[in-house]
């Protein structure tokens, strides 16, 4: 006893590792989003500190309705997703759908696709002189509207609901067999087995594909602002307040800013008391058999999902197709050729090479630090640990187009300038993309066995040289497909870029909004093309790589 | 090297949960040494102390006469096989086994040498070059043996090495442990739940429950002369009959039978009789009871008698004495060995009997 006092504390490398990694995280999440919060309380009207933006939020219609637009946008998207994301899942679980695994590859790519292009493909086809909506018109049909809520909506949904179908289709694999066999067994029909067993099962699952649907969709900004027109939503105006030309006001745009993020915590804090609370620990000794259709009930079972997944994977079709299209400025067909890569090569080479420089860049520090983040947050548990977790997942609920007003109003003055810099985009994209690394390290560090680093330990090898050689090294694929996903998610990003790009920083992603915008719609399919290919040849890799076992939820 | 262990008064504690509650032991060079209890009794505590992975409250762990309790696990030289065997699943079985030769930096062809010797000793030499995922249960099991002894480690720690094995597996690889270990000549700490592997793998013992030792002794010392309730019950199965020595000496049971059972000191009062079912018999006089239920178990019959008091004991008679099986409902007769039977006190349960 005399030989052991208390136990010392010594600066271990994880120490300065959970040290620089606290300091990153405040200094680029937490310092942003609290020069937006001092912003919100001031005014150029008032004096002082003061709540007169938000006095103003909630009582100017042009304010408030736009957060009503954003709820009613999110509420009857989730509805939707759900109506067509949970059938799907239980047909792609229970049956044997014609070319099942291309259909699950084919949903996963069209959620992964960047979301804007799906509004742009849509405008294409019944906006305005859209292909689809001239038909319409040659049939003597009144074409439905692309633009507006039912839109944004459509839009939404067809994008959004494969969160659905991977959090309902995963749960549905894990539940045993013989729950539902005993509800036969104790004399249900079919019909009601589903109602009174299956579905309050999986309901937890499916509550949880709904809550990502709503905050994709409260935190999404290209698809409103392409197809909104009037109807103005919360990413919107704070697009609008912070940078149209006429009368920029950062100080409302905060507020509304934190108007959005308060939303995103409430339905955080609601899921995490609600939802959490009735998970399900399933244990599937016997996984669901699949059923055998044959011939017409085959077809009959399959034709909704291909339904589904043709209208979905839509966009990206038209976007290659219109690619190869030349147009006058008249919008006449002129031919079939390469000139719009042309084009585009010739004037928005910049925004390519930014693209994909910047992503890369941003891809190395999500992945070095994304190992030693998933590292602490799984072996080295306790209250640092815990805070790290929570500013990590931090940007979950902060919209992208927020965090980039954050990081102007942050580093816009001295000691730390960086607005208009290449380093801004590369911080916006390695903050805001870091929780797929994490997450997916984490997910495989928990199925590590911890005793082989002991065991390296225990046959001499230093435990920092373990971390290294061993676990590092075991923990690398479950890294790197959550880095495709990031990846895959930095290249597709618009709306942080959009608020942070100069003429020199600007992306591709920035250059199709500019383009769309300007009508110019050769260009900005041929760049749209460019992202879909290099989307579906990363995710082709990770679907490779992890043999088609990759998590995106 | 080999060495002997020492560990002076461990104590350690999870807030306010006492794990290890002073843990002294002496472990000989060379020796086959179990500890042995129900889950959550601090076995594995104790051996993750000594291998570096528990930090240590409080306490002294020698190997010979070096003091480990500052020194880093990996300096510890202790070879360790893990229960789900930790083998690194990105090595092939050679690597695996080479892992902690290269962590000594041991030259290029002795460590050739030494891992061909090892695998050899556990006899998997034609798995050299398989990656563990290629490999069975027992397989792994011989790998993570080889590993951890190839380093010719002070100490060899294993935690509960076969509990993940079927059990004819199980049977076969504790005497491939137990033969290497005499081979080999470590000094092995052994952890396991299960009773019967360590009265058939160990020189000694060690009982423990609620972070303490019960008792420490040869696996037919710890059998035949249980210290206390506990292990009397813990080690094989035991009758407990209430009693009373009188100042005669006699132990007189439910006031039916009085026995002489010789007594270690001078007691009258209340105790507690604990019988294994091979010290019962039937007899012609002696307490009475019905036969309720009988077991053929081949070499012995294990019949539950029922007391005129309720209680019921369990009684094993051997197939080659009696060939006979009694009928349910039978009266009988049942009398014990006192030489063989323990004794403890009621209230402190400490042990009355030689």
């Amino acid at each position: 006893m005399k030989l052991l006092g208390k136990r010392q504390f010594r600066m271990d490398f994880w120490t300065w590792v959970k040290i620089i990694v606290i300091l990153a995280l405040c200094l680029f999440i937490v310092y942003p989003f609290y020069t937006i919060l001092t912003k919100s309380v001031f005014s150029t009207k008032v004096e002082g500190i003061t709540l007169y933006n938000f006095t103003r939020f909630f009582t100017k219609p042009y304010y408030y309705k736009s957060l009503l637009r954003s709820l009613y946008v999110c509420f009857f998207t989730v509805l939707a997703s759900t109506a067509i994301g949970v059938p799907i899942a239980y047909l792609m679980t229970r049956y044997n759908i014609l070319g099942k695994k291309a259909m699950h590859i084919m949903t996963i790519l069209s959620l992964m696709s960047p979301p804007f292009i799906g509004a742009y493909s849509w405008i294409i086809l019944l906006g305005r002189n859209g292909l689809a909506a001239k038909l319409f018109t040659m049939l003597g049909l009144t074409a439905p509207t692309i633009y507006g809520r039912g839109g944004i909506i459509f839009v939404f949904t067809l994008h959004l609901f494969p969160y659905i179908y991977l959090y309902t289709s995963g749960a549905m694999n894990s539940i045993d067999s013989s729950l539902e066999e005993a509800a036969e067994n104790l004399g249900m029909s079919k019909l009601r087995r589903i109602w009174t067993v299956t579905l309050p099962v999986i309901l937890p699952s499916i509550l949880a594909g709904c809550l990502m649907v709503f905050m994709t969709c409260l935190a999404d900004f290209g698809t409103p602002m392409l197809l909104g027109e009037g109807y103005v939503v919360l990413p919107v105006l704070v697009y609008n307040e912070y940078m149209s030309e006429s009368a920029t006001d950062p100080f409302m745009a905060s507020a509304l800013s934190v108007v959005i993020v308060i939303c995103s915590l409430l339905v955080l804090v609601f899921q995490k008391y609600v939802i959490d609370k009735r998970n399900y620990q399933m244990s599937s000794l016997r996984p669901p058999v699949e059923v055998q259709l044959h011939g017409g009930k085959r077809l009959l079972a399959s034709l909704p999902i291909y339904i589904v997944i043709f209208l979905a994977s839509l966009p990206q079709i038209v976007v290659i197709c219109q690619s190869f299209v030349e147009r006058s400025f008249s919008g006449m067909v002129k031919g079939i050729n390469l000139s719009n890569y042309q084009t585009i090569l010739k004037r928005l080479f910049t925004n390519i090479k930014n693209t994909y420089v910047f992503s890369s860049v941003a891809i190395v520090f999500i992945v070095l630090v994304g190992i030693f983040v998933a590292y602490i947050l799984v072996r080295k548990k306790g209250k640092v640990a815990s805070l790290i977790d929570m500013l990590i997942m931090f940007p979950y609920v902060i919209p992208g187009s927020v965090l980039g007003i954050g990081l102007i109003i942050a580093f816009n003055r001295k000691p730390i300038i960086l607005v208009g810099t290449s380093a801004i985009m590369i911080i916006s994209y390695v903050v805001r993309k870091l929780p797929y690394t994490v997450r997916s390290g984490t997910a495989f560090l928990c199925q590590m066995d911890p005793f082989v680093e002991e065991a390296s330990i225990n046959l001499g090898v230093p435990p920092l040289k373990t971390f290294f050689t061993v676990t590092a090294r075991m923990m690398l694929p479950g890294v790197m497909s959550g880095a495709v996903l990031s990846w895959i998610t930095c290249i597709n990003e618009l709306s942080s870029s959009i608020m942070l790009y100069t003429g020199k920083t600007s992306t591709i992603s920035v250059a199709i909004y500019q383009e769309v915008v300007r009508m110019s719609d050769g260009t900005a399919a041929a760049l749209s093309t460019i992202l879909t290919l290099t989307t579906i040849i990363s995710l082709l890799i990770v679907f490779r790589v992890t043999k088609g076992k990759v998590k995106i939820v | 090297m080999s060495n002997h262990v020492t560990i002076k008064d461990a104590v350690k504690r999870y807030g306010d949960f006492t794990a290890l509650n002073g843990v002294s032991l002496d472990i000989n060079e060379g020796e086959f040494f179990t500890l042995l209890g129900p889950s959550g009794c601090g076995k594995t505590t104790l051996l993750r102390m000594i291998a570096g992975f528990n930090s240590i409250e409080s306490g002294e762990f020698y190997f010979g006469d070096k003091l480990i309790n500052n020194i880093p696990a990996h300096k510890r030289d202790i070879g360790m096989v893990f229960q789900n065997y930790a083998i690194f699943p990105h090595l092939t079985v050679k690597e695996n086994v080479a892992y902690g030769l290269k962590a000594r930096k041991v030259p290029k062809d002795q460590m050739d040498a030494k891992v061909k010797e090892a695998l050899e000793l556990v006899q998997i030499s034609h798995l050299a070059d398989r990656k563990p995922n290629e490999l069975s249960g027992g397989q792994q099991q011989r790998v993570a043996l080889a590993r951890a002894f190839v380093i010719e480690p002070s100490v060899l720690l294993m935690d509960e090495p076969l509990s993940n094995l079927d059990a004819k597996l199980r049977v076969q690889m504790r005497s491939v442990i137990k033969k290497l270990q005499k081979r080999l000549d470590i000094t092995t700490i052994y952890v396991t739940h299960d009773q019967e592997e360590a009265l058939a793998i160990s020189d000694r013992i060690a009982v423990m429950n609620e972070g303490r030792i019960m008792q420490i002794g040869t696996p037919s010392e710890i059998y035949a002369k249980p210290q206390n309730p506990f292990v009397a019950g813990f080690i094989g199965v035991s009758n407990y009959l209430d009693c009373e020595v009188k100042p005669d000496g006699k132990v007189n049971i439910k006031g039916e039978l009085d026995l002489n059972i010789p007594l270690r000191r001078q007691y009258t009062g209340k105790a507690k009789l604990s019988a294994r079912p091979e010290q019962l018999f039937f007899t012609a006089t002696g307490m009475p009871g019905v036969i309720q239920f009988s077991t053929f178990l081949g070499d012995f019959v294990e019949y539950e008698v029922l007391l005129n008091d309720g209680q019921s004991l369990i009684i094993n008679e051997y197939t080659k004495d009696h060939s006979e099986v009694y009928e349910n409902g039978k009266n009988v007769f049942i009398s014990f060995d006192p030489l063989r039977v323990s004794l403890y006190e009621s209230e402190s349960q400490e042990v009355l009997s030689l």
